[in-house]
């Protein structure tokens, strides 16, 4: 292994760890949802710290790589991809902590029916399996998963798409639950957002292992199912 | 247009197969980079554009190599007729103990120009042109050996352009230059090819990208991959073009 190659697999290393910082805000946001955890929220809250510090140390360790080995073909494009996959992981945590706050705001125990209507818990495990599914692909570099990946994004915008009228309909026969279905709006709102950052990654992914650039093509793909 | 076209040359040191089939154009007005470990064959395949290797004990050269559309090992061709239309700059710079200006003038004075004021013209449009004229207009009469080595290695390109070739041809011209003569040199051959087909040899990667338009990597005498300079250092074709590239091969 050259000195590149070292430097490479420690940046790899310090991005799987901050994946594994979001993951844990991300499963425990619906851990906390759950089992209305305050402390586990207030965890997810405190992580967030961390991840940012990820965030910059990896940032600086692209930008040394740049600086000192000019890397070039795969080794460009992964660097490239590097520095984007880790804005996207930064700005999960971001939302991840955000939905921890809500949580915490919404006082649950979410009312049951309000859940079950809103479908956040099924927003919640897709959002989650894209996540699990697109770092696997990181790791194997395996393309043909993270395009799926991609795909799963629409199951999220159809679920988003359907929030309003969901929660109006909710807001007529539960008037006094409004803030709690606010909350809930927001949290599904922030899933979705969290989903987008989830394809953009697979994108990277595609882009470095396959050198195609497929980001643009789908968000018109998915601007047309947004239509 | 194709200022430089190889079809199928294959060259032979004795029994040693040192080019195996080459093919490639290099376009008029571009620069074109070999690159490759050393002893792939890229600088024998250069020294075929001006015919450098015929003096060479046992070399066998097959196939076509057109400079500007003729075929430049045909019988009837004189080489000193050839290398008044392919200059070449080498890897050491290599003035004549002459001065700076019988430098420049040589090439004209040797192909019979007599023209006193022609000389001192062209003299001067070639330092110019090589981005020296600057530095030693005053000093024209000096030895050539008083220059910095990338003055003197500039020295070398003014020489080589001031019997106009349509080709240059350079051999790892910055290798032996610090990085203030190399930008220069780089700057140069980005000036240099708005007139000039440039086919430079290189092993700095950078290099590579930084001047040239297309790059060819070759391996073990053959061409393994030729395309755009951006392609072969973004998204390489060959395995072995990416391995060489990213510094990881054998």
């Amino acid at each position: 292994m050259n000195q590149l190659d070292k430097e490479l697999l420690q940046i790899k290393t310090k991005v799987e760890e901050m994946w594994t910082l979001v993951d844990f805000q991300l499963t425990s946001g619906k851990e906390a949802l759950l089992s209305s955890d305050e402390e586990l929220a207030r965890r997810v809250i405190k992580s967030g710290k961390k991840v940012n510090a990820y965030d910059i140390k990896i940032d600086r360790m692209c930008e040394n790589i740049f600086a000192l080995f000019n890397p070039v073909a795969i080794d460009l494009r992964w660097v490239l991809a590097i520095l984007k996959i880790n804005s996207n992981l930064e700005r999960i945590g971001d939302y991840a902590e955000s939905i921890a706050s809500m949580l915490k705001e919404a006082t649950p125990p979410i009312e049951p029916t309000l859940l079950e209507e809103s479908r956040l818990l099924k927003m919640f495990e897709a959002t989650e399996a894209m996540l699990r599914d697109v770092r696997q692909a990181f790791l194997e570099e395996n393309t043909e998963l993270a395009r799926q990946v991609i795909k799963q994004d629409k199951r999220l915008n159809k679920i988003h798409a359907k929030t309003d009228k969901v929660l109006m309909q909710y807001f007529q026969t539960n008037p006094d639950n409004i803030y709690q279905s606010l909350k809930v709006a927001g949290i599904i709102r922030k899933l979705e957002r969290i989903g987008d950052h989830t394809t953009n990654i697979a994108e990277e992914i595609v882009f470095y292992v396959d050198a195609k650039v497929v980001k643009h093509k789908q968000k018109k793909k998915r601007n047309k199912d947004k239509e | 247009m194709n200022s430089v076209e190889t079809k199928d040359v294959h060259l032979y040191y004795g029994d040693f197969h040192a080019l195996k089939g080459i093919t490639m154009a290099m376009r008029k007005n571009q620069v074109t980079a070999f690159i490759g470990p050393s002893g792939c064959g890229k600088s024998t395949y250069l020294r075929c554009f001006n015919r450098m290797n015929d003096l060479i004990d046992g070399v066998k050269i097959e196939g076509d190599i057109l400079i500007d559309g003729v075929d430049i090992y045909k019988t009837n061709i004189q080489v000193d007729d050839l290398r008044k239309h392919v200059g070449m700059v080498f890897q050491k710079p290599n003035p004549f103990p002459k001065s700076i200006f019988e430098n420049v003038a040589y090439g004209l004075r040797v192909n019979g120009t007599k023209d006193k004021q022609f000389i001192e013209e062209r003299v001067e449009r070639s330092l110019q042109q090589a981005a020296l004229w600057d530095e030693v207009k005053d000093k024209l009469k000096k030895s050539a050996f008083e220059l910095s080595g990338g003055q003197q290695q500039r020295l070398c390109i003014a020489r080589a352009l001031a019997i106009e070739p349509s080709v240059l041809l350079m051999d790892e011209p910055a290798s032996a230059l610090d990085p203030l003569s190399t930008a220069k040199i780089e700057e140069l051959i980005h000036q240099l090819k708005e007139n000039y087909t440039i086919v430079i040899v290189t092993h700095n990667m950078q290099q590579a990208g930084r001047v040239s338009d297309h790059t060819a990597f070759f391996y073990l005498g053959e061409l393994v991959e030729y395309a755009k300079t951006k392609t072969i250092f973004t998204n390489p074709k060959d395995q072995r073009t990416q391995n060489y590239i990213t510094g990881r091969f054998g």
